[in-house]
């Protein structure tokens, strides 16, 4: 297989990427410049780096604060759904000739097809009697919401592992806590990473649950935080695009240390689901 | 024996619990609500029936935001599905830097939706019309967002922009799959290459195909965040979609028990949608083998 490189698709590829280039050239640049720059040409090289648009849009959104609530929620809520819902699946990939279990399985696989418009408006009522409408509350949703995808994937993948290493594992007297946690647990590792990944940047860059549930300013995410100080950056492009860039930016970095576990992890994910 | 079978019953039951007590039941409230008068706040209400959804039915903005929601749906469905498989042949093919390639055309993918839409909000009022001067096309020069015609093609474009990067993963992951000997066989045999996207390639990406037809047409459907943050349902109500009416209506209009129903309507639209779908992809998918 040592074919020619085939340059005709490397040139289509490259001139393709120019088009998911240029917004995020213009994002950069357009948060490194300033308003003289800006009237020059919008298109141009900022001339120097204004660091100070970051400044501004570090103390006038909050950042660190937002960034805090956007990493905590994030954060506890992937650790959660990887322990709960991974050991949800087991419970259900092993029972699946009894009614209970099967009955389980289809139930949250059906609620894949709930749109969540219709649970949307009673749902805030109900957190919101509970005492719910914070930043806990909206982990609980996430963890929660996060059962009938997952469960989907964790169970196919547990029924491909043979039940005779857990056999083995019972006739030694492990309970069956310990046989998922040191022995099944382990091996889910693989399909563990696709669901890490996927919650992450699902739960990171979700929008309409905090928008409807956070009550108090002070627990806002960082797309929240973009949507609400909309009005304050108003033609203010260098103030607002900093904001962006500082918004995008973990996820960025993330994804370029990470890029091809999580590119494996979701192709990975398609392959076996 | 029973000490396992209890085990099993502890690992579900507060799953089962908690996903009653935060999805089944505040959509069984919906469901309850839609046949009701409330406004989302007032202390009491009455049962009308069925009066919403016979409104629903009557409603303009409603069937507005139906035929805006499907036109976008339809639309970016289709486009994100061509673009990305020929993306994803183009990564698959022997090119230069693929690695680096493959990294970049999924960046967009871990961006949030509404940031994005930020961002092309002020490409297309201020600098594509630049643009389109200089090129002298009259089409760039003018702002999409701000035109009723053609706001929705710019949510198409912003829609498509992000999605395809997920959906290129999926069909490159497929078209690993291949075994590269039904090619050998058929570059034996002649074949154009045209020939045998159609008849090798296309055929055995076909679960892939579902898979992707079906996420990106349900993603459609759902469209909120980019609309938000292009045009908040404008100009007019030209690109407000169907969860964006919910929203507003239910929030902030008072509207409680009547958008209800009208989620109750959207539910079953969905469900029966996915349903057509997946029957008539996978007897394709069948018709193939």
């Amino acid at each position: 297989m040592t074919k020619k490189t085939n340059w005709l698709a490397t040139i289509l590829i490259a001139l393709g990427s120019l088009f998911i280039l240029f917004p995020l050239y213009m994002t950069v640049s357009i948060a490194l410049k300033n308003p003289e720059e800006m009237a020059a040409s919008i298109f141009s090289l900022p001339t120097g780096l204004h660091f100070s648009n970051f400044k501004r849009a570090i103390e006038a959104t909050n950042f660190f604060q937002a960034l805090g609530n956007s990493f905590v929620i994030t954060a506890v809520s992937v650790v959660f759904i990887l322990l709960t819902n991974s050991l949800v699946s087991y419970a259900i990939a092993r029972n699946m000739n009894r009614k209970f279990f099967k009955g389980l399985y289809l139930y949250f696989i059906s609620a894949m097809f709930i749109p969540f418009q219709i649970i949307m408006l009673p749902v805030v009522k109900v957190t919101t009697d509970l005492g719910m409408n914070n930043i806990p509350g909206l982990i609980l949703l996430y963890i929660v919401y996060g059962l009938p995808f997952n469960v989907f994937v964790y169970v196919g993948y547990i029924r491909s592992i043979p039940i005779e290493l857990e056999e083995a594992a019972t006739v030694d007297g492990t309970s069956t806590w310990g046989t998922f946690w040191r022995i099944i647990f382990p091996l889910l590792a693989p399909i563990s990473a696709t669901v890490v990944i996927l919650s992450c940047l699902s739960t990171w860059n979700d929008f309409l649950l905090p928008l409807i549930l956070l009550a108090d300013p002070t627990q806002y995410t960082l797309p929240l935080v973009q949507y609400v100080f909309q009005g304050q950056f108003s033609t203010d492009y260098n103030l607002a695009f900093a904001s962006y860039l500082l918004a995008l930016l973990p996820m960025v970095i993330v994804y370029l240390f990470l890029q091809k576990w999580i590119i494996s992890g979701i192709t990975q994910g398609a392959v076996k689901a | 024996m029973t000490k396992r079978r209890t085990a099993f019953y502890w690992m579900t039951l507060p799953a089962l619990v908690l996903f009653f007590a935060f999805h089944t039941y505040p959509a069984l409230q919906g469901i309850f609500y839609a046949f009701t008068n409330w406004d989302g706040f007032s202390k009491s209400y009455d049962f009308i029936g069925l009066k919403n959804f016979i409104n629903v039915f009557k409603d303009s903005n409603v069937l507005d935001s139906y035929i805006f929601t499907f036109k976008y749906a339809i639309t970016a469905t289709i486009l994100i599905n061509v673009l990305s498989l020929l993306i994803a042949l183009g990564l698959n093919a022997k090119i230069k830097a693929k690695n680096f390639f493959r990294a970049f055309y999924f960046l967009p993918n871990v961006l949030g939706v509404l940031i994005i839409g930020y961002i092309f909000n002020y490409l297309f009022s201020n600098a594509f019309p630049i643009l389109g001067e200089k090129l002298g096309s009259d089409f760039l020069s003018i702002n999409l967002l701000g035109k009723p015609d053609w706001a929705w093609v710019g949510v198409v474009i912003v829609g498509v922009w992000q999605a395809i990067a997920y959906n290129t993963i999926l069909y490159l992951a497929g078209l690993q799959t291949i075994p590269a000997d039904l090619y050998e066989a058929s570059s034996l045999d002649g074949a154009s290459k045209w020939k045998e996207f159609w008849k090798i390639t296309f055929p055995m990406l076909a679960s892939f195909f579902t898979i992707n037809m079906v996420l990106a047409m349900k993603g459609g459907l759902m469209v909120f965040d980019q609309i938000v943050a292009l045009t908040g349902g404008g100009p007019g109500t030209a690109t407000r979609s169907i969860a964006l009416l919910i929203y507003q209506g239910g929030f902030t209009g008072g509207e409680f028990a009547y958008q209800s129903a009208n989620a109750v309507i959207y539910f079953i639209v969905i469900v029966a949608i996915s349903l057509f779908q997946i029957k008539v992809l996978q007897r394709r998918e069948l018709d193939q083998l």
